[in-house]
Order: structure tokens, then sequence, then C-alpha cells
């Protein structure tokens, strides 16, 4: 085990450089700089553009650039922010509960209705069910983000009131953050109503994320159980006379779960990515709308560090998944 | 108790919808997050928004207009010559507190010499906390302007020019002259955290900041000990909602108060919506096809004018600008003191465009490019398909535009060195000044060098006489005059096709009383009041 740990973690640093790399130099090969998007429609004079690019450190070579970047984040210093000024590990730090919570949700909404949907479909294969929920997940997976949550809000916020529109709680709490998780800052704040309305304003944005990984993980349960429910020893486990739910949710969901698991690595990856427009519609402070606004204003600081932080986050999740298989299937973690 | 509040939760999220509204709270749906909160080195509207209802100015624009009227100085004396500024300062203003500082003074003349210090003496410790960048000062013409600021005494402070500056007053009252508290500054300094005074700022405005959550919320509070008397509302929440659709049905649903920017799409529901009311101002702004008049064949001015008669401006503006935008002929906004509206447009008439081009020795036209704005702005909502009417209409007199465009920064950076030869540009105002738009734009000297916003290049020299006198002439109804003229001249010698002003369109909820639109864009709400609170 520890041989496959060691394995796994050396492969994150050629990665590692891999980011750094793709973050750093991706940015600087889109036309404008930081310096021309601040100055806005007035435009700035070229002797003040040069005195703020050496300022900022812009005017040196690239390579060189590079290397001090390099050299400061394995001090542990990301740099700060062209257009705030304010440290990115901070800036990062405020924003990222909110993406994680959110998050969360998604995936857990995704889970809690996924797989069930998924086994179902499976049991009960060629049934209504089965044509709905496939047909359903397919329909979902094909939903363009941004449409999904305009409508959902139109319906249910503004036609039916049922829940807020956007943002994380209504203005009208007044929470101090302390771990950043509003669900968990408004439990233990004074005001009761605090923790409904922080939930409240979840409901929505958690099933437009969440609705991607859902499908995903239905049709990915659905087709790993098919598989797993015509092998033999199902059959024998079946003959020998074990009530159905042993047989479906001891013997043969263990084994179905190890590609759903891949799936669910997998869907970090695009919970960060929906988290962009979802944030963005909700008006979510989380890290995609962060992110993509640094690439509007060529903060290059704040979007070097961030894909960085991201690209830890992804790959430790993936690690986590890796180590995960073993735990359900030994075999993985004995292949040598 | 709560467990029973979470299953409510998740069994009724009906009863969620209906927070209850606190006594006289304002809620502004704003579009984005502020770069900071000092808007000396800011240049966006969603910065400024933020940060005015904190400081104040040594003089201030009225409520919703461009007069200029006392703020920190309570009355000023201008010298013969036009030169010295006198500023009398009021007494007992105060400052906000926040837990980093408590102001042990009142407001005084050290803060108006910070003000300036800060931006003009780059040896002034705070010139390059947070950026060094002064935009607008710079802009402006401060750096040149100024000889000299001086404390008199505690409540007065002299202001020194190299030169007459009729719009200086005004200028004054522009967001970046927020006065800051040097005391605070000071305090900061010591502590090793300068940047906090732009962070957490303290100023003597209306409202005091009591959080910012980037993009999420920004809390204020009335000031009680504001010098103009306390706020009519006690709270105001800027709920940032950077998606104009969901401004909308946070508007809808009474989650916020005021919103800006509306889709165009939605205005009609707007409308007719019995609890809003959309409010609409002519904007101080302008959108404009510049031709480059020092090259060919654009520096004949019978090319210009038979160009500007060929393209049918109407069409353009109901096409792309919808209820937005109205048809400019003058370069500067109607809402603007000085505006010429005895001025006749060039009529759409491509059969006189065709000969007027004959005359100028182009009888089977020519070939050219045209710039088209790669960016949405109120004064040019789609620069493209502005562009493709344009160049449609054109090609009728047998000109042929090709188009051409380059990411935002790239492209003002090369109209303004002069590469193009017609080029689809705007601007909105700074200071409600004529002189910001007739000298800035098209005065001989913007058009000089690589980098000026006079992007035609246009230098006519009785036309640049007249508002460089108006530049230095305090009297406004000789500087009305003069501006009157320039607008004949620059109808006459059209270095530009001007398209369009943006009209302010703001959607407010009913209950909302007494806001007014300001002609520079910006939201602010002091003097506003909720209804039935």
């Amino acid at each position: 085990m520890l041989r496959f740990i060691l394995t796994r973690l050396s492969l994150i640093i050629p990665t590692f450089i891999g980011i750094t790399l793709v973050a750093f130099f991706l940015i600087r090969l889109v036309p404008g700089d930081p310096i021309e998007t601040m100055a806005g429609e007035r435009g700035i004079d070229a002797a003040r553009h040069e005195q703020l690019k050496k300022d900022f450190g812009l005017d040196r070579p690239l390579i060189v650039q590079y290397g001090y970047y390099i050299e400061r984040v394995l001090h542990g210093d990301l740099g700060k922010s062209i257009v705030t000024r304010e440290t990115v590990l901070n800036e990062f730090q405020s924003l990222f509960p909110a993406t994680v919570e959110l998050a969360l949700c998604a995936i857990i909404f995704a889970l809690l209705v996924g797989i069930p949907a998924g086994i179902i479909a499976a049991v009960r294969r060629n049934s209504i069910f089965d044509h709905g929920v496939m047909g359903i997940s397919l329909t979902g997976y094909s939903m363009p983000i941004f449409w999904w949550g305009l409508i959902l809000i139109l319906l249910f916020s503004v036609q039916l009131g049922w829940t807020p529109v956007s943002g994380r709680i209504d203005v009208l709490y007044y929470i101090e953050p302390v771990t950043g998780f509003l669900l968990i800052d408004s439990w233990f704040s004074e005001d009761e109503g605090a923790f409904l309305s922080a939930v409240g304003h979840l409901i929505l944005p958690t099933i437009v994320l969440g609705t991607q990984p859902l499908a995903t993980i239905a049709r990915m349960t659905r087709s790993a159980m098919l598989e797993v429910l015509g092998e033999d020893y199902i059959r024998t486990a079946k003959a020998k006379g074990l009530s159905r739910f042993r047989v479906i949710f001891l013997h043969a969901l263990r084994n179905a779960l190890i590609p759903v698991v891949t799936v669910i690595g997998l869907q970090i990856g695009v919970l960060f990515t929906g988290a962009i427009l979802t944030e963005t519609i909700f008006s979510w402070p989380g890290i995609g709308k962060w992110l993509i606004e640094a690439i509007f204003r060529r903060d290059y600081p704040v979007l070097q560090g961030g894909l960085l932080l991201v690209g830890a986050i992804v790959m430790s999740v993936n690690l986590l998944v890796d180590l995960t298989y073993g735990f359900i299937n030994p075999r993985i973690r004995h292949n040598r | 108790m709560k467990k029973s509040a979470l299953l409510a939760a998740v069994c009724v999220p009906a009863f969620l919808a209906a927070a209850p509204l606190a006594a006289k709270t304002l809620v502004y749906c704003s579009e984005g997050s502020p770069e900071n909160f000092y808007p000396g080195v800011n240049t966006t509207g969603t910065s400024f928004d933020a940060s005015t209802q904190i400081y104040s100015r040594v003089v201030e624009f009225e409520r919703g207009g461009t007069q200029v009227q006392p703020g920190l100085a309570e009355k000023w004396d201008i010298s013969e010559d036009g030169k010295v500024y006198t500023f009398h300062l009021r007494k007992g203003v105060k400052w906000h507190s926040n837990k980093n500082f408590k102001p042990t003074r009142d407001m005084n003349a050290d803060d108006i010499v910070f003000m300036f210090e800060r931006q003009w003496k780059q040896d002034n410790p705070y010139f390059k906390v947070t950026s060094p960048n002064h935009s607008y000062f710079d802009d402006m013409g401060m750096p040149k302007l100024l000889k000299s600021v001086e404390k008199v005494d505690p409540y007065t402070v002299k202001v020194t020019l190299n030169q007459p500056e009729a719009p200086f007053l005004a200028d004054l009252a522009m967001e970046f002259a927020a006065v800051q508290s040097k005391e605070y500054a000071d305090a900061m300094l010591k502590a090793g955290t300068p940047e906090k005074i732009d962070q957490e700022p303290i100023g003597t405005g209306p409202f005091y900041l009591v959080q910012y959550q980037k993009d999420a919320t920004i809390r204020y509070k009335a000031f009680p000990e504001y010098y103009g008397g306390k706020a009519k509302i006690d709270d105001l929440v800027f709920a940032i909602t950077p998606d104009a659709s969901v401004r909308w049905a946070k508007l809808q649903k009474g989650e916020c108060h005021v919103m800006p920017y509306p889709n165009p799409a939605d205005l009609e529901a707007m409308k007719k919506d019995p609890n809003v009311t959309v409010l609409e101002q002519a904007g101080l702004n302008v959108g404009y096809l510049a031709y480059n008049t020092q090259k060919k064949p654009f520096d004949d001015v019978r090319v210009r004018k038979a160009l500007n008669m060929a393209m049918n401006k109407k069409a353009i503006v109901d096409a792309v600008y919808l209820s937005s935008g109205v048809p400019a002929k003058n370069p500067i906004p109607p809402s603007m003191w000085s505006y010429n509206d005895a001025v006749k447009d060039d009529p759409f008439d491509p059969e006189a465009a065709k000969k007027l081009l004959a005359e100028a020795g182009y009888p089977n036209g020519f070939e050219t490019d045209l710039w088209a704005m790669p960016v949405q702005r109120p004064y040019n909502p789609n620069g493209k398909r502005v562009a493709e009417l344009m160049q449609a209409d054109l090609a009728k007199i047998g000109v042929k535009a090709e188009i051409k465009t380059y990411e935002w920064g790239e492209y003002r950076k090369r109209l303004q060195a002069g590469e193009s030869q017609m080029g689809q540009m705007g601007w909105t105002g700074d200071n409600g000044d004529p002189d910001n738009f007739l000298h800035t734009l098209l005065g001989c000297d913007s058009a000089k060098g690589v980098s000026g916003s006079n992007i035609a290049k246009f230098c006519y020299k009785p036309f640049d006489d007249l508002v460089t006198k108006a530049k230095v002439t305090s009297d406004q109804k000789q500087r009305t005059e003069l501006y009157k003229q320039a607008q004949v001249i620059f109808k006459e010698q059209a270095p530009w096709f001007t398209v369009a002003h943006a009209v302010q369109l703001k959607p407010v909820r009913k209950e909302v009383v007494d806001f007014k639109l300001s002609p520079f864009g910006r939201h602010t709400f002091y003097g506003v009041d909720i209804k039935g609170k």
C-alpha cells in the first residue's frame, strides 16, 4: 500500500510543474496586459505604461519572470492581485469556502439521487423507469447550465416564489464569517432565520451544479451494475438463495462502485468548471467567478495562484480517489 | 429547535423566500465587486459607486446634475487671473471610525492637502500605495496644472495653478478627488499597513462601511454625524449580482430596490411591471466613428461629409440600440450645458454623397478599413453590428470598407496611434464640462503623439482656438457661446460621424422615493428614502 501511495505521489511533481507552466504562459499569450486593461477607455501614455510595467516586474524577460514566480511559489508566496492589491491567498481563502460548500452540496445531491436511480434502472432493466431515468439523465447531461439556472430562477423564484433568486443568504442577515461555510456560521449565529435562509439560497444552485454529475453518475451506476449483475458469482449467489437485497447491495454494488468512484473523482473537475457559470448566475461569491474576472482583467498573479490552488485540490481529490480504489478493490493495490 | 428548522427548510422552501425586511434598508443590486475603496486609482463605475457613498469631496456635484456646489469647502474665492483658488473649509466635519482606527480630530486642511499630494508628489509615502496609476488625476491634467497646494490655516487651503483652467472646480467634484483622512493614513503607515486605508476606508461621507465580502455584499450604515444631516435610510446594502437577468429577477421579487444596466430585452416587461418604475435620462456620453483626418482620403473634408451622408444613422440606432440610445448630431450630449441644438445634422442622402465623393475625385469610391469596437459599451452596445450596417451603407456609394478589430487594449492603443482610417470609439464624460469632450477628444493637444484621445487626429485651428479660449475663460456665459460656435465648426469639418448617445435606464421599485439619476452614471443613495417602512 505504501508503495502504491508513493508511486501516486511521485506523479504529482511533474503535474504541478505542468500547471505552473500552463498557468504562467497561457495567460501571457492573450493579447493585452493588466496595465492596459486597468486604463480602460482612457488609455495610458507610453512612459507611464513602461513605468508601471517595471513596478509590477512585467518588463523582465518571460523566463526570468517565471523563475521569480516559481521561487516565490516555493516559499509559499502566491503574490498580490494587481487589481485589488490583496494577497492571492487571502482572496482565495475568503472565496473558497463558498465554492466548496456549493460543490459538496451538489455532489451529495448527485450521489443521493444518481446512485439509487442508476441501481433501480439496472435492476428493472427496460422498464419504464429505466427508460425514464436514461432519458432524463441524457437531457440533464446536455443542459446548458446558464439556461437551466435562469429557467429554475424564473420558475421557482419569480413565478412560484418558493426560493430566493440569488446570493448565499438574505442580505438582511449579517453573519461575520468564521469558517466561511455559511451553513456552519449561520447555524451557530444568534439568528434563527439565518440558517434557514442559507439553506434556501443553496437549493437552486445545488440543483443546477449537481445536474450534470447526477446524470453522469446515474448512467455510470446503471451500466456498471448491469455488467456486474450478469457475472457468474451473482448467479451463484442468487442460486444459493440469498435475498435479492443482499445480492444487489452487498455483492453487486460494491464491485459496481469502482468505475462510479472514478467518475465521481473526475466530477470534481466538472464541478469546478460548472461552478464558474453557476456562481455567475446565482451571484455566488466563489472562486469560479474570481478566476473568470482575473482573466478579463489580466490579473496574472490571481490567475496563476488560483489555478495552482485549484489544480492542487483536484489532484488531491484524485489521489484520494485512487486510494479509495485500493480500499474497495484489493486487486488494484496489489497490482505492481 | 434547529433540527426542526432544518426539516422546515427541506420541506417548505416556500417559507424561506419571504424574509422580513428590516426598517429602512435599501438594497442595490450592483453589477460587480469594486477593485478597492480608493477612487484615486480606479477607473470603473463599479468601484466609484462603492466608494462614493463613503467619501466627501472639496466641492460636490448637485444630486442628479452637473452643477458644482459646496462640499467640504463651504465657499471659495478665485483670483482675478483665474489662477489662485482659496477654499474655506467647513468646521466640525466628523470622520467615520472602524476597528483599526478612532479619529481624534475633525476634517481639516491637512486632509485636503493629503488628497492632492498623494496623487501628485511621487515622494509622498502614499503615492505608490495600492497603485501608482492615478488615472483621473493625470488625465484631468493635474500634474501640469498644479503649481502649489498650501495650507493657509487649519480651515483654509490655497491652490495655485500654472494657468487659468475653467473646469478646475468641476474636476475637484470628481470621484478621484475624494478626501481621505491624513491622520488615518499616518497611523496605518506607522503600523506598516498603509494599504488598509484603501481597503477598510474611513471618510466623511453620508454612509460608513460596515462589511465588504468580495463578490457577495457591501454593507453600509448611515453616518449619524454626516455634515449634511443623517441619510433617510438606515442601512444600505449592495448585493453584488453580475448577471442582468438575475438582477431583474431580484428586483421583481423585491430582493433589491434599484438595479443598474438592465438587459434591453427585459425593458418591455419592466415597463409593464406595476411595482417598478423605469427612470430614463440621456447620459453624458457619445458613440462615434472617427475619420482619421491625417490619412488619405479622409484629409479631404468633402470625403468625410460624403460618408456622413451615406450612412443611415436612424436605422443603426433603431436596429442596435433599441430604446437605449438616441441619434447624436453633436459631439456633446443634449443634457450638457452649451449643447447647440441649432446645429443641423447631415441628412441621410446617398445620392448627394455620391456626387460629393465624385467632386472630391473618387467617382468610383475607394477602399478603406473600418474598425469595430470589440467591447460592449452603453454608447455602443454592439460594435460589430454597427460596423456591418455602416459597411452595407457605404457599399452603396462605392466605398468598400473592410471591418477590423483587435483585443480592446490593443484596439485602443492602435487607434490612438492613428493606425486606422475609420474607427469606432466613444466617450463618457468625467466632470460634466464641455471641455472634457471638445478639448479632450478634438483639440490639437490630444491629436499629437501616439497616445492622445483625439483619434480623428483632428487639429483645425479655428476650432482649437475656440475650445482653448473657453478653457481659460471663467465666465460661463462666454464659454457657452464659444462652445456653441465650436459645435458649428465641428459639423462643417466632420471629423466624426456621430452615432448615438446612450440613454441611461434605471429600473427602480415603486417604494423607493427620490432616487435621482446621475448624469455621470453614479448611483448615490444619500437623500433617497423608502416608503411605508
